[in-house]
């Protein structure tokens, strides 16, 4: 296995706060690794720092065996890299369908064209169906975005991290608000992507986490303080006592 | 056409009874209203470039009054030279005079956007509204072409087959203007570049990170903008034969703004409900009050709160129907 994303020494503060702790880790190809660990423990800090939203004060990200320490975000997703957001992050007055297309049309490369009606492409518009359908949503793809429930609205994320068929998929919390249903559901969808993909997952489902994981990391206040299979973190005892304990 | 909806309707009909009533009033001897229809359709051609960005892509620019000013002198400047330098006939010729006043905009509506563009929110209001005030205090210091007095046009862009100098041939060629930049934006904005330019507007975060440059997006955006006002501009030189940095000023770019969203933004007819709304108020207030801006305000601000699409929202609105 080689490692598709490396991080190495990650530092990030925010005034006196260390949010991102000398921070390392890996994902090796096809592999999805979860990362959990307390409210505030700096999880969507690292997914900004890797999608480039925000930048690192010092240490280093590798993709595929590239620096991308310091590019910029939309450059990164044309490398293979694809995020979702904790809050849901989508364009609520477009319609379902429009939002998976221009997913769809940001992997076409560039769309400086002007001419055909973007509605009218039929190679956008039927992948952006199959994506749908994918993620069970296809009954609603002329819906307006902002109609959809909370729950319809991750599966939309879900559909356009897929849309990109990037290398690495970058999920925040997917199961974030989900009701026991729609989170076993999630994890079935997951599982179908996982292995064709390599995946960091943030989540705070243990459930979830647990069913899923290759390996599990923890962090705890920016810093990682162990790695390893499910099993090996169900049985440490520094997890037990920062986490897993107050569960 | 038969399932074209509501706002579908409003649009044809608004353009039918633009391209019929003004001709015929003018024949019948009212060619006031001619003159109104004209600068109507001129200002028509400004807003529904500044719906592109303001609209679909949510950049809410305060300074596109000195696109039309800078088109404008496009025309007067060579105009003035042809006159009292004797430059060739070239000067006056429109296939000069319009090329040049596209070109200039478009140049200097990617100067400005590039830094413009790296603002956000009330930042980029400001920014627009103080590079327009750059070039309006400009033309004020040049003396040689009027300066705070302004610049007579003494002879309108020369073009084949049609004469400007003729009432009905400037409207025909505003009308079918406006119409074709109606034809354009609306062309524009369901291709897929006007795709990315609409989702920017509604989460640029997302579009950012599914790996679109939005803000190279933006800046072609703003500089068709531009451009297209800079050819309104042209046109209005033409109608007016007077052209003075007053074009330029802030409260031009806000009515402009006012137009749009009165009649609604990222629509098609929007921004011409907008013009028609705002000439016929101007001339209809103007000859009561001269404070004629407080009524047209506070309409706007109706407009605002409660009919938030607009015009064209409130004509399209049915009972439970599709818009």
């Amino acid at each position: 296995m080689s490692a598709v994303l490396e991080i190495r020494s990650l530092n990030k503060s925010f005034g006196g706060i260390k949010a991102t702790d000398d921070l390392s880790l890996s994902v090796e190809q096809g592999e999805l690794h979860a990362i959990i660990g307390p409210n505030g423990a700096g999880k969507t800090t690292l997914i900004s720092q890797l999608s480039g939203m925000q930048t690192p004060d010092s240490g280093a990200i590798r993709f595929r065996g590239r620096d991308i320490t310091r590019m910029a975000a939309h450059k990164r997703a044309h490398l293979g890299i694809t995020r979702s957001f904790q809050i849901t992050s989508l364009i609520m007055q477009m319609s379902v369908l429009d939002n998976i297309a221009l997913a769809v049309q940001a992997g076409e490369g560039h769309s400086f064209r002007f001419i055909r009606a973007a509605r009218r492409v039929a190679a956008l518009r039927d992948r952006a169906m199959a994506l749908l359908e994918r993620v069970g949503l296809a009954d609603k793809a002329d819906f307006p975005t902002v109609a959809l429930s909370h729950g319809e609205h991750r599966n939309m994320e879900i559909a356009i991290a897929l849309a990109s068929n990037a290398e690495l998929m970058l999920l925040d919390e997917p199961m974030a608000g989900l009701g026991t249903e729609e989170s076993a559901q999630m994890v079935d969808l997951l599982r179908g992507i996982k292995g064709q993909q390599s995946i960091l997952l943030i989540e705070h489902d243990m459930d979830a986490v647990f069913a899923l994981a290759d390996r599990i990391s923890v962090l705890v206040y920016g810093h990682i303080i162990a790695t390893g299979t499910p099993g090996e973190i169900r049985s440490n005892e520094a997890v037990q006592h920062a986490y897993l304990g107050e569960e | 056409m038969p399932n074209m909806t509501r706002r579908g309707w409003i649009t044809v009909i608004v353009m039918a009874l633009l391209a019929v009533l003004p001709p015929v009033f003018y024949l019948t001897g009212n060619a006031f209203y001619l003159d109104l229809a004209t600068r109507l359709a001129i200002l028509g051609i400004a807003a529904v470039s500044l719906n592109l960005v303001l609209g679909y892509g949510g950049l809410v620019s305060f300074g596109h009054a000195a696109f039309v000013g800078l088109g404008a002198y496009a025309v007067g400047i060579p105009a003035y030279h042809w006159l009292y330098y004797s430059t060739g006939d070239w000067a006056v010729s429109g296939l000069a005079q319009i090329p040049l006043a596209v070109g200039v905009t478009a140049l200097f509506a990617l100067l400005t956007g590039l830094v413009c563009l790296r603002t956000r929110g009330v930042y980029f209001i400001m920014i627009t509204m103080a590079f327009a005030q750059m070039v309006y205090y400009l033309i004020v210091s040049i003396e040689e072409y009027g300066g705070d007095d302004g610049l007579v046009i003494d002879t309108r862009s020369e073009l084949p087959l049609i004469s400007l100098d003729d009432p009905l041939q400037l409207y025909g060629l505003a009308y079918v203007s406006l119409v074709i930049a109606m034809l354009l934006v609306r062309m524009i904005v369901n291709s897929r570049f006007g795709m990315v330019l609409q989702g920017a507007k509604g989460n640029e975060e997302r579009m950012v990170t599914l790996g679109f440059n939005v803000y190279a997006y933006r800046l072609v955006a703003y500089v068709i903008s531009g451009a297209m006002c800079g050819y309104a501009g042209a046109l209005l030189g033409n109608f007016t034969t007077f052209i003075s940095p007053e074009m330029m000023d802030w409260s031009r770019s806000g009515e402009l703004m006012f137009m749009v969203i009165l009649g609604g933004t990222a629509t098609t007819i929007g921004p011409v409900l907008g013009a028609v709304v705002f000439i016929v108020i101007e001339e209809v207030l103007s000859s009561f009050t001269i404070y004629w801006h407080l009524p047209f305000g506070l309409m706007l601000m109706a407009v605002v709160l409660f009919a938030r699409g607009g015009l064209t929202g409130l004509l399209s609105r049915t009972k439970g129907g599709k818009e």
